[in-house]
């Protein structure tokens, strides 16, 4: 695919959260071995977040959320407005572990918290609330993350749309889960490397290699 | 100012008609497609009325040629791509770079519930191969293969703004070079578990609904599926015959307040009517009518209500909500109401809010009631607001 | 009524998943909705879910909710109210 929209975008941040390991920026931050949502909890005790309404959200919303949180921790950009934030994951399972929960009470008496969590997209919609991103936003489908659709579609986004995008995957189905994103920058004056799918690859790999 | 998109085809099926001349038609005869509901097997079916497509899934499969065994949401996509597909005219279309962008939310829940339902009784019930289908990409790539689409095939699912968001990405994907041409739109079908799970946030009416009436009550359901043929100015001098239509601006912003209601001032929805009012180079005074979001629950019509009067002031287009037609067909509707928003330019009409009656309290204006033709309309908005806050709007302009 | 009343804190805290209050750090008389305890309007039918579920009484306008669930000492005197009907 040509790109005729490249921009000098930067990576400026990373957070993997998988399979009961946090890695922030290459450095293994927490570890544990537990259920997952008991492993959530520990993450957002960690976090030091005083967001209540994180209880309430269902399984893959607490993971986007918590990525987030480390990775904006200490975060770096400056002199931003709301509308210069976007957001763009990808997932496999849609909503589907939260589906399979609500639809098992719902043969009794469906229940509204749950259902507000059938939809993938409602991940995107905790992070923007909890951080007051009101840029573009968007939710992609693909069996497996999609390293250069994902970074030529945010490249492009920051050279036109927006100053910052936080994107990446978040998925969790069954017990099994992974999260990883990226913080990038336009043109920024905020160190990092430059945002490229070969990068991303890299971050990938690098973590994989972590134990 | 950016490059123009243009629409140069289009397919629709749903309660209105199967193509876009049944819908066409409903719509110029103010016949809505709401009613009792009669195919789905619901406990509601005595109860909330709905916009079904009316006809079988086996029907349904013969109309798009595919197995029986398709989930409904693929059909109905199928069925509507392949209108859109054969309509955009041009010899050897595929021989160029082709992409499908599809919305939905269901997938094939409409399969895996009906296997649920015996599985989890029994697990040795149930046949396995109807849940083969059940994820949101599935849908898309079925229907790409059979139109023979392999250039860029993806799915976007953002609740009631996903086909919206869909046509935002197609053009972009155009208008950068990425691909010549692109089918974009959505596509949903009822199941019960949409309608259990709306039921739960009592957002339902259970009588036909009443968008921006100050006593409406909810919501109506609606199926289908509706897309449009996007493409590039070097792809339109090709063309025997010139559109009339063009995608002129969007935007998509994050209300960023509540997971499912809008704020009640509407910042998402302001945010977004006015970037796509930017980015066309147009002033609120240039839209000649609004295809609301209007899905006729209390919030979304008065957020959306107080955004338009914040950005439109006194000087106000005609407006109208179709969901009093369509109801509210989830992921689809972005795409159903675009293909609406190209009649009322091409036609010259304005589509009524059916079953108007009160004003509404907070705002000093009131929907179109009749069926206007013989108007000139230019420039069209059509808002799509979905759950998770995510917000889009759509301008849609005559070509000169 | 106080007994309705600790049931309704534990039912309550359970079926919001308020997983970092404890029932008994819910006062009888303290605002659950806005402030206070800062419920909202997922909240609200979740505990409309509830009154059909473990008491049958079915509230069929979502508007009633801010009166019927003002403190979970006014749900409590609405449930003994309408439960004998």
């Amino acid at each position: 695919m040509s790109s005729t929209s490249a921009s000098l975008s930067t990576l400026v941040a990373s957070c993997f959260i998988h399979q009961g390991k946090l890695v922030v920026n290459g450095n293994v931050v927490y570890t544990a071995q537990a259920p997952a949502q008991d492993f959530f909890a520990e993450l957002y005790t960690l976090s030091g977040a005083n967001y209540p309404k994180f209880y309430k959200m269902d399984a893959q919303s607490q993971l986007a959320f918590l990525c987030a949180e480390f990775l904006l921790k200490d975060n770096a950009v400056k002199d931003t407005t709301p509308f210069d934030w976007s957001v763009v994951l990808s997932c496999a399972n849609s909503s589907n572990d939260t589906d399979i929960k609500y639809w098992e009470n719902a043969r009794q008496a469906p229940s509204p918290a749950a259902f507000v969590y059938t939809l993938p997209n409602v991940m995107l919609g905790e992070i923007c609330i909890r951080h007051g991103f009101k840029g573009e936003n968007s939710c992609f489908i693909f069996n497996t993350f999609d390293t250069t659709f994902q970074v030529n579609y945010v490249n492009s986004l920051l050279a036109k749309r927006a100053k910052v995008c936080v994107h990446g995957w978040v998925n969790f189905f069954k017990e099994e889960y992974a999260a990883f994103l990226f913080l990038t920058v336009n043109n920024g004056e905020t160190e990092g490397e430059l945002h490229s799918p070969e990068l991303i690859n890299k971050t990938i790999s690098n973590y994989a290699g972590i134990d | 100012m950016p490059s123009a998109v243009y629409i140069v085809g289009r397919g629709v099926i749903s309660a209105l008609g199967d193509d876009l001349s049944g819908n066409r038609e409903s719509l110029l005869q103010s016949q809505a497609g709401i009613k009792a509901i009669t195919r789905l097997n619901t406990r509601y079916s005595e109860i909330l009325p709905a916009a079904e497509v009316p006809h079988s899934n086996e029907t349904l499969a013969a109309m798009a040629d595919m197995p029986v065994t398709t989930t409904r949401t693929a059909l109905l996509s199928m069925i509507a791509a392949k209108e859109a597909f054969d309509s955009f005219l041009l010899p050897d279309k595929l021989n160029y770079k082709v992409g499908f962008i599809s919305a939905n939310t269901v997938g094939g829940m409409d399969k895996t519930e009906d296997f649920m339902k015996e599985f989890a009784v029994d697990t040795s019930k149930g046949k396995l191969h109807d849940v083969i289908h059940h994820d949101c990409g599935a849908a898309t790539e079925l229907v790409a293969e059979k139109l023979g689409i392999t250039e860029v095939v993806t799915t976007i699912s953002t609740a009631c703004s996903s086909a919206a968001n869909a046509m935002i990405y197609a053009a972009r994907l155009i208008r950068n070079g990425y691909l010549d041409w692109a089918i974009a739109g959505g596509t949903d079908a009822l199941s019960r578990f949409t309608i259990n799970g709306f039921n739960s946030l009592m957002i339902l009416d259970n009588e036909l609904c009443r968008p921006f009436d100050d006593t409406r009550k909810g919501l109506n359901l609606g199926e289908g599926a509706g897309y449009v043929v996007l493409a590039s100015e070097k792809m339109v001098a090709l063309l025997a015959q010139q559109p009339s239509v063009k995608l002129s601006g969007f935007a998509n912003a994050n209300d960023a307040y509540h997971q499912t209601a809008s704020s009640p001032e509407g910042r998402g929805n302001f945010d977004t009517m006015s970037g796509a009012l930017a980015e066309a180079g147009l002033q609120p005074s240039d839209i000649d009518y609004i295809n609301l979001h209007g899905t006729g629950t209390a919030n979304n019509d008065s957020s959306e209500g107080i955004a338009i009067s914040r950005l439109f002031g006194t000087d106000l287009p005609y407006l109208s909500s179709t969901k009093t037609y369509t109801g509210h067909t989830l992921a689809a509707c972005g795409g159903i109401e675009a293909i609406y928003a190209t009649l009322a330019i091409e036609e010259g009409v304005v589509f009524p809010n059916l079953r108007f009656q009160h004003q509404m309290k907070e705002l000093e204006f009131a929907p179109q009631t009749n069926l206007l033709e013989g108007k000139e309309i230019r420039h069209v908005l059509s808002n799509s607001f979905g759950f998770g806050g995510n917000c889009t709007s759509l301008i849609f302009s005559k070509v000169k | 009524m106080q007994e309705l009343i600790n049931t309704l804190k534990q039912q309550i805290v359970e079926q919001l998943n308020l997983k970092h209050i404890k029932p008994e750090e819910i006062g009888d008389d303290q605002p659950l909705f806005v402030d206070g305890l800062g419920l909202d309007s997922i909240d609200a039918l979740e505990l409309i879910v509830l009154l059909q579920q473990k008491y049958g009484i079915k509230l069929a306008n979502p508007e009633e909710g801010p009166k019927v669930f003002h403190t979970v000492r006014a749900l409590a005197e609405f449930i003994t109210a309408n439960q004998k009907k």
